[in-house]
């Protein structure tokens, strides 16, 4: 047992954080939600991290991982959280890549990888329905084997930031008449330039278009598209929400946040006092800090079980749960913390331009926004009650 | 022990249920404050036709005799609407200090014209440094002649873009959260020196930064006694919360239908969701919240005109209670409603919004349960 860093990793700390230093961009306009970041912003620390070769940590060297241990990503993700960085979407890098170079062709390999690790193409992910949310294996939407193609018909939803995507990993109904609803799914590159796509962007309650919904209608997409074997992607989507649970636990950016809400409670006063010395708010704080670190030491022996070559199991369902309840709660606090100024609605400020008579503190302008948006978080990537519900069959073998 | 409301009470109920379910549909709010004005000058028109305004005043001052409980049923049925009309800042506060504090000169000058919906009042009360400390201000008001000069800026007063006269609290004296050298003034919008930055809010009201530079207003612009306006301030502040937590538990029994209904259309792995127990308990969880805030609500407002005392433990228990339950029942709103929750195009989210910003509306939880800590160490 020893949760200290060895020699060799505070070595690789201090590199990583020497390069971020260098060359994380200064320009990234850090918008007060992060959909309304340009796309260009939200892709330039992907593209320097491409050019670096540092873009993809996790992927096995061959198709161009770094080959750090699972304490080195560590390091990188809490090194990146410490400026605040903004870091390459999961859609390619940590969704789509894995599924393609575990169970695609070299074609598929050669035509993909090289464009999700350097950041030029953009991914989403074309999973739930509107009648398939928790119950994902009960989609709807079909691709028809027509020739060398496939034709797609039917209606994706909550597809994230598929208003700027050039390709979607989408899941199809290959075989309608498969004995269980899991048998005939099928999973289907698509370029989002295929003509038949209309992609609805949703408004949320923060105001905000992050989530779209994606129509299919005759779409073609030449068969080689498929990933793996027909029929089999459920298997493959499976695999995938592995792996998109293991970064859920957000366990970095919280620790950001934290202190995040830890410099507002020093700007904010409370009988002469800043907020952080009153202990009814400090005790709430620590409280999340307990919880935090709680998190961070059971993501460690998870990264350990990996380090030692069990994959991603269940276990990263209470990541997943635990994460997004200090991620939620910590939005609590910010609402909380910003008092009378987490009211206005920032996206109705006159667009004026003028700083003389600002409205209340800017770090209070996202606070109710984030708070209203990350209730997503326990209900995406499998909802919390469904990871409940994996715990109690996986874990607790009930 | 009677918690039967009165056939008067009743009416007033009825009259404004009726009015929320014709007038005041979702989609309707939602074109409304998208509008460029944000309310419905004419629905405040009709509330005050009906007499609706003035429901808690008493006869002598315009009213029909009734008080909070009337208010209480008021803001319980516009809670069920997300009715975003300034009743609580026009009504609640500056009919309150009117009330209780007002000359026969000022009630006839402009209690009267509150009821009628003449005049529509703002309350600035709060300032950025200030959190929910009513006493801790740097507004000034300066003698000057006959009457005084205003300086200062107070944060997010609700109303503010719709409203004709704002009632403002100012330092006399005193240093900056004395609690003494607190007074309280009505000012015209339109008056000299005053200047507004309007915005919306995120619960879909309106609000403006308002500032006041050498504003002059005369002498009989003082509500109540010059320099001892605290306890007044806090009555008609206490008032406001009652009338807020009636809003709540109005917004959270709508909240908790709607997601009931939900639960039972929507269909996942063959069964509605309502068939699982794990969302049946949080849906009794929310149900059992919003009875104990109803209970909360009443408790409030029945000792609203008890001593200061007691009022202030009442209301400030009612109002960690509801504040709670607020947050509860709109989460676990958004959780059952699922994708659907986060959207804008569900009546869910308006009212998970709403809820969050009753939280702290004249104080948070954690405020409210200082002030009852105090008051319970202080018995």
């Amino acid at each position: 047992m020893n949760l200290e860093f060895t020699a060799e990793e505070k070595a690789f700390r201090d590199e990583v954080r020497n390069f971020i230093e260098n060359n994380y961009p200064q320009n990234i306009e850090r918008a007060a939600v992060q959909d309304d970041m340009s796309p260009d912003d939200m892709t330039a620390w992907h593209k320097i991290l491409g050019e670096k070769g540092w873009s993809v940590p996790a992927w096995p060297e061959q198709y161009g991982g770094t080959g750090w241990t699972p304490t080195q990503r560590y390091i990188w993700s809490e090194e990146n959280a410490r400026v605040n960085a903004v870091m390459p979407l999961p859609f390619g890098v940590a969704m789509v890549g894995p599924v393609i170079y575990t169970f695609g062709n070299e074609e598929q390999k050669a035509k993909h990888l090289p464009g999700i690790r350097s950041g030029d193409v953009w991914w989403c992910q074309g999973y739930s329905e509107p009648g398939a949310g928790s119950d994902l294996a009960s989609l709807k939407t079909t691709a028809v084997r027509d020739g060398d193609d496939y034709i797609i018909n039917g209606q994706k939803t909550w597809t994230t930031l598929a208003q700027h995507a050039d390709w979607g990993f989408f899941l199809c109904r290959t075989d309608p008449d498969a004995p269980k609803p899991q048998q005939g799914i099928s999973f289907i590159l698509v370029d989002m330039n295929t003509p038949g796509i209309e992609v609805r962007p949703i408004k949320l309650i923060d105001g905000g278009y992050e989530v779209n919904e994606v129509w299919l209608t005759d779409v073609r997409v030449p068969a080689e598209n498929l990933i793996g074997e027909e029929n089999k992607g459920w298997t493959y989507a499976k695999f995938l929400l592995a792996h998109e649970r293991s970064g859920i636990a957000g366990v970095a950016r919280s620790k950001r946040g934290v202190e995040q809400l830890k410099e507002i409670a020093t700007h904010e006063m409370l009988d002469g006092e800043p907020l952080l010395q009153d202990m009814g708010f400090a005790t709430k704080i620590s409280q999340l800090e307990i919880d935090l670190a709680a998190l961070e030491i059971t993501e460690l022996r998870t990264l350990a079980g990996e380090q030692a070559g069990k994959g991603p199991g269940p276990e990263s369902s209470l990541l997943k749960v635990k994460g997004t309840e200090i991620q939620q709660r910590l939005t609590e606090l910010t609402l909380e913390a910003v008092g009378h100024y987490g009211t206005p609605d920032f996206r109705s400020f006159p667009a004026d331009g003028s700083n003389d008579f600002p409205i209340g503190p800017d770090y209070a302008h996202s606070a109710a926004p984030t708070y209203f948006n990350m209730r997503k978080t326990s209900i995406y990537g499998g909802s919390n009650e469904i990871q409940r519900n994996i715990i109690t069959k996986m874990v607790l073998g009930l | 022990m009677d918690f039967n409301f009165s056939d008067e009470q009743n009416m007033v109920r009825d009259g404004i249920s009726r009015l929320v379910r014709e007038q005041y549909d979702w989609d309707t709010r939602r074109a409304v404050i998208a509008s460029e004005s944000g309310w419905r000058p004419e629905f405040w028109a009709q509330l005050a036709e009906l007499g609706m305004l003035a429901a808690p005043f008493s006869e002598e001052d315009g009213g029909f005799g009734g008080g909070a409980v009337e208010t209480m049923l008021i803001m319980e049925e516009f809670g069920k609407g997300l009715v975003v009309e300034p009743f609580i800042p026009s009504v609640v506060c500056a009919g309150g200090f009117l009330k209780h504090a007002g000359t026969a000169a000022q009630k006839e000058e402009y209690l009267s014209a509150i009821i009628a919906g003449e005049k529509v009042f703002a309350f600035a009360y709060a300032e950025p440094q200030g959190r929910y400390d009513l006493a801790n201000l740097t507004t000034t008001a300066k003698k000057e002649g006959d009457g005084y000069s205003l300086n200062g800026h107070k944060a997010v007063v609700i109303g503010a873009p719709w409203a004709s006269h704002f009632v403002v609290t100012a330092r006399t004296s005193g240093g900056q959260s004395d609690t003494g050298g607190v007074s309280v003034f009505i000012v015209a919008k339109d008056a000299d020196g005053v200047s507004l930055r309007d915005y919306a809010t995120v619960d879909g009201r309106r609000a403006s930064e308002v500032y006041f530079e050498n504003v002059s207003v005369s002498a009989d612009a003082l509500i109540g006694e010059l320099d001892n306006g605290l306890p007044l301030i806090e009555s008609v502040v206490d008032e406001a919360t009652a009338a807020v937590c009636a809003e709540a538990t109005g917004a959270m029994q709508v909240t908790h239908a709607m997601t009931l209904e939900y639960a039972k259309q929507r269909k996942q792995f063959g069964v509605p969701i309502s068939s699982f127990q794990v969302l049946q308990h949080r849906m009794v969880d929310m149900f059992m919240e919003y009875e104990q805030s109803i209970s909360m609500s009443y408790l409030a407002t029945i000792k609203l005109d008890e001593d200061e005392a007691t009022r202030k433990h009442a209301v400030s228990s009612a109002k960690v209670r509801v504040g709670q339950s607020a947050r509860f029942v709109g989460q676990s709103a958004v959780q059952t409603h699922g994708g659907m929750g986060v959207t804008d195009e569900t009546a869910v989210g308006s009212y998970f919004k709403r809820l969050s910003i009753i939280e702290s509306e004249f104080g948070s939880v954690d405020h409210h349960m200082r002030r009852h800590v105090k008051l319970t160490a202080a018995q």
